[in-house]
């Protein structure tokens, strides 16, 4: 595994403390005398700000210990939490991540932010401003020891380590080591001290050395070589021409030994959080996705090739590999999993600053944060997400007083949650607001030109006119929202993880909206089918079922388009048409129902050949608006099928429909 | 089996900095994400020399090390401590709890080596 650049860990790192910081700080917010929360959150700071000083960020370290000695007073309790201090803690934590992401830009801004900072949490602003982050540099000089010359002189050096020095990690050959280093040392060593030897404690040290060294270093030096131990030590340099006295030093305080009789508690079974987890780039998850998926693929060619042998043996062993390759492509793709709580907790410094921002109060409600989805799923989630809460509390929300004129608690509340139907996770926004203003939309959506007028329309198919770009019904367009660029970009943006977005609302009951995602992005189940010579792959979890292309309706006479499905007309598409396919007609052609959202449209090909795995492979650059095909995925023998944009097809066949009805309305009138 | 240097913190960045800085200089080395893992780690290997911060959730190093100095495989081990300031007052508790060596953060990586060499030997 290559090893990432420490730096980077910081970053990674830097981000994770940031969003602990975060937290505690929103949770400070509701629960503000929460003592664990304070050292959380002073934890968080102090990890960044000695990380930052190690990793070359002194702005970020400059800036947070600042920071740290204002909030001290918060946390020895002198100060108690606030809405304005969560506020401006709020402002520092940004502050914290722009120094991070972009150093040297900012660094201006921190003084205002310290400013506030101390006027909530000193009344009497006497110091100001602390004594600076300087870094102190008591192992300087440890460990460099200065390379000052002095004149060669002769020191006598008598020591004698306490008594529990040797316990404590002390080694006297080291030390005396450390003073041959500096130059020819003479060593003596006393044992008066020694006792008779049944009262000898072997951990103890009774020796007393004198060493004397010539050096051309200075003092300093030799005393250096004591730092660590000098507590509770006896030590005396003198020079030997000399008489420069050193008494015991100052600091009589032996240590004392620990005398903790805690019993060692067993910590294997402590759910070590993240003890057991090994941070990947995520760029080599992809990779091992990639292999997987050609595994895949190679072992749908050996099921091939063992169901055309005779060779039990080969048999077996396909049987063999096709287990296994399932069970490592399920193992592959739950590494990729991530909770999508990670994702929720984003959101609740969003809806904090938009309550406060539009001064209307808002319970942020999140639930199934443990609901697993592939992580680049998350990732591109993270948008439409921010856009779809910005709306229900801009939009769907309304102010205090009018909840309470309409008989609602004046505290509205944003629901956030996860599931997991099927091979699909359903995330839904539901806003207990005032709903999505139909005559509002209908009239928008007249004035655009985007229905008749007298189009009767229900309210579901109404509010599909909100993903149309550029359509907006913000009466005033705020910072927030209401400039027409948003829904139409969640939708595509929905759709491109191949999700479906679904929006429903009832006067003044509130919004709900509905997305519906697959599990993952790499691997899908398909539908293997034939059109002509080609085949295509229909993602499963799409299709709804498979029926006969009715005789009347095979000759391709495209007067009817419809299948009458258990009493519902769902339009139909020729494929082979679609494809402008040239073999002939074949006989007993299928159709395959297809859904995406509420619509649904049958797509007739001329043979279902059935399930299989499709490792989907992006098309390439060239490809890119190549409508009607999502990807590429290879075949058992090796073959590629383009899969079907089921989203895209079913589109396609509603506005083919529609428009073919226009015409034949048209003809008849 | 060569005794590793045990590296506690639970910043993944001083704990790559200081691992790589110790490998790279030959010692072998072994990492611990907290108080808790490290106690667990210090007494379940054979342990050369620990370097630990002193703010960490769960179990923090103070704690840490008079945990681990009560334990008997943590004799003639060295410890030594990572703190931010010079902040006298942790750094007498640090040593209280049986700590044997200290650096302030920040530290350079021939610092870090130097101190190593000093406690532990080269």
């Amino acid at each position: 595994m290559t090893v990432m650049d420490p730096r980077d860990v910081f970053h990674q790192e830097a981000r994770e403390l940031l969003d602990q910081l975060e937290e505690a700080l929103l949770d400070l917010g509701t629960s503000s005398d929460d003592r664990d929360l304070v050292d959380c959150a002073f934890r968080a700071l102090h990890t960044i700000k000695g990380s930052g000083a190690m990793f070359g960020f002194d702005e970020v370290a400059g800036f947070v210990h600042e920071f740290e000695t204002a909030f001290d007073r918060v946390r020895k309790g002198s100060v108690a939490v606030s809405p304005p201090l969560v506020q401006v803690a709020l402002a520092a934590k940004d502050h914290i991540a722009r120094l991070i992401a972009e150093p040297g830009l900012h660094a201006a801004d921190g003084e205002t932010i310290l400013k506030k900072l101390r006027a909530i949490v000193s009344s009497d602003e006497d110091s100001g401003r602390s004594d600076s982050f300087a870094p102190a540099d008591a192992q300087a000089s440890a460990a460099e020891p200065s390379r000052v010359q002095s004149p060669l002189q002769t020191w006598r050096v008598k020591f004698r380590l306490a008594e529990n020095a040797l316990v404590l990690g002390a080694n006297p050959v080291l030390l005396l080591n450390e003073l041959r280093e500096l130059g020819p040392c003479e060593v003596s060593v006393a044992v008066d001290a020694v006792p008779p030897l049944e009262s000898i404690d072997s951990e103890v040290c009774y020796l007393d050395w004198e060493v004397v060294v010539s050096t051309d270093r200075p003092r300093q030096a030799i005393d250096d070589v004591f730092i660590f131990i000098a507590d509770g030590m006896e030590l005396s340099i003198e020079t030997l021409a000399g008489t420069v006295a050193e008494s015991p030093r100052d600091d009589k305080a032996a240590t004392t030994k620990a005398v903790d009789v805690d019993k060692p508690r067993d910590s294997t079974g402590a759910g070590a959080k993240g003890g057991t987890s090994v941070r990947v780039a995520a760029e080599r998850l992809d990779e091992l996705m990639d292999r997987v998926g050609e595994l895949v693929i190679a072992q749908a060619r050996l099921s091939q090739l063992a169901v055309a042998s005779d060779d039990g043996n080969l048999k077996n062993v396909a049987e063999e590999m096709e287990r296994l390759a399932s069970s490592l492509r399920d193992t592959t793709m739950g590494i990729r999993m991530v909770p999508i709580g990670s994702l929720f907790g984003r959101f609740r410094r969003l809806v904090h600053d938009l309550s406060h921002d539009l001064d209307k109060e808002v319970d942020f409600v999140t639930a199934g944060e443990d609901t697993e989805l592939d992580k680049t799923v998350i990732e591109r989630l993270a948008d439409p997400l921010v856009h779809l809460i910005r709306n229900s509390i801009d939009h769907g929300l309304e102010v205090p007083s009018r909840r309470i004129a309409a008989g609602k608690a004046a505290r509205g509340q944003v629901r956030l949650s996860a599931v997991h139907t099927g091979s699909e996770v359903a995330i839904s926004i539901v806003d207990d607001g005032a709903g999505l203003d139909a005559d509002r939309i209908r009239a928008k959506a007249e004035e655009a030109g985007l229905i008749a007028p007298d189009a009767k329309l229900a309210d579901h198919d109404l509010f599909q006119m909100v993903f149309h770009p550029g359509f907006s019904t913000a009466k005033e367009i705020t910072a927030l929202s209401g400039r027409g660029v948003g829904m139409d970009v969640v939708k595509r943006t929905i759709e491109g993880l191949r999700g479906r977005i679904d929006l429903g609302s009832r006067p003044s009951g509130g919004t709900t909206v509905t997305l519906r995602l697959p599990l993952t992005l790499a691997i899908i189940e398909g539908m293997l089918v034939r059109v002509g010579q080609g085949r295509y792959s229909i993602p499963l979890s799409a299709v709804e079922e498979c029926v006969e292309l009715p005789r009347d309706a095979e000759a391709g006479n495209s007067g009817r388009n419809f299948l009458n499905i258990r009493g519902h007309l769902v339009p139909f598409l020729r494929l082979r048409e679609l494809f402008k396919t040239r073999t002939a007609i074949e006989p007993h052609q299928k159709v395959v129902i297809v859904s995406a959202g509420e619509s649904r449209v049958g797509l007739v090909v001329d043979q279902v050949i059935g399930n299989s795995q499709t490792v989907i492979k992006s098309l390439s650059k060239l490809h890119a608006d190549v409508e009607n095909f999502s990807g590429a995925t290879i075949l058992g023998d090796g073959t590629v099928a383009l899969i079907l944009d089921v989203a895209h097809l079913v589109s396609f066949g509603q506005e083919f429909e529609s428009r073919l009805r226009d015409e034949r309305i048209g003809r008849a009138a | 089996m060569s005794k590793s240097v045990l590296v506690v913190d639970d910043s993944a960045s001083i704990r790559q900095m200081v691992s790589l800085t110790l490998s790279g200089a030959g010692y072998a080395t072994l990492e611990a994400i907290d108080g808790e893992d490290g106690y667990a780690k210090a007494t379940a290997n054979p342990i050369r020399a620990v370097v630990t911060d002193l703010n960490m959730p769960r179990m923090n190093g103070i704690e840490f090390i008079r945990k681990f100095r009560a334990h008997p495989s943590s004799t003639g081990v060295p410890i030594i401590f990572l703190t931010t300031e010079s902040d006298e007052d942790m750094k007498r508790q640090a040593k209280e709890a049986g700590a044997t060596a200290w650096m302030v953060k920040p530290f350079k990586q021939d610092q870090l080596l130097a101190v190593i060499k000093k406690v532990a030997g080269p």
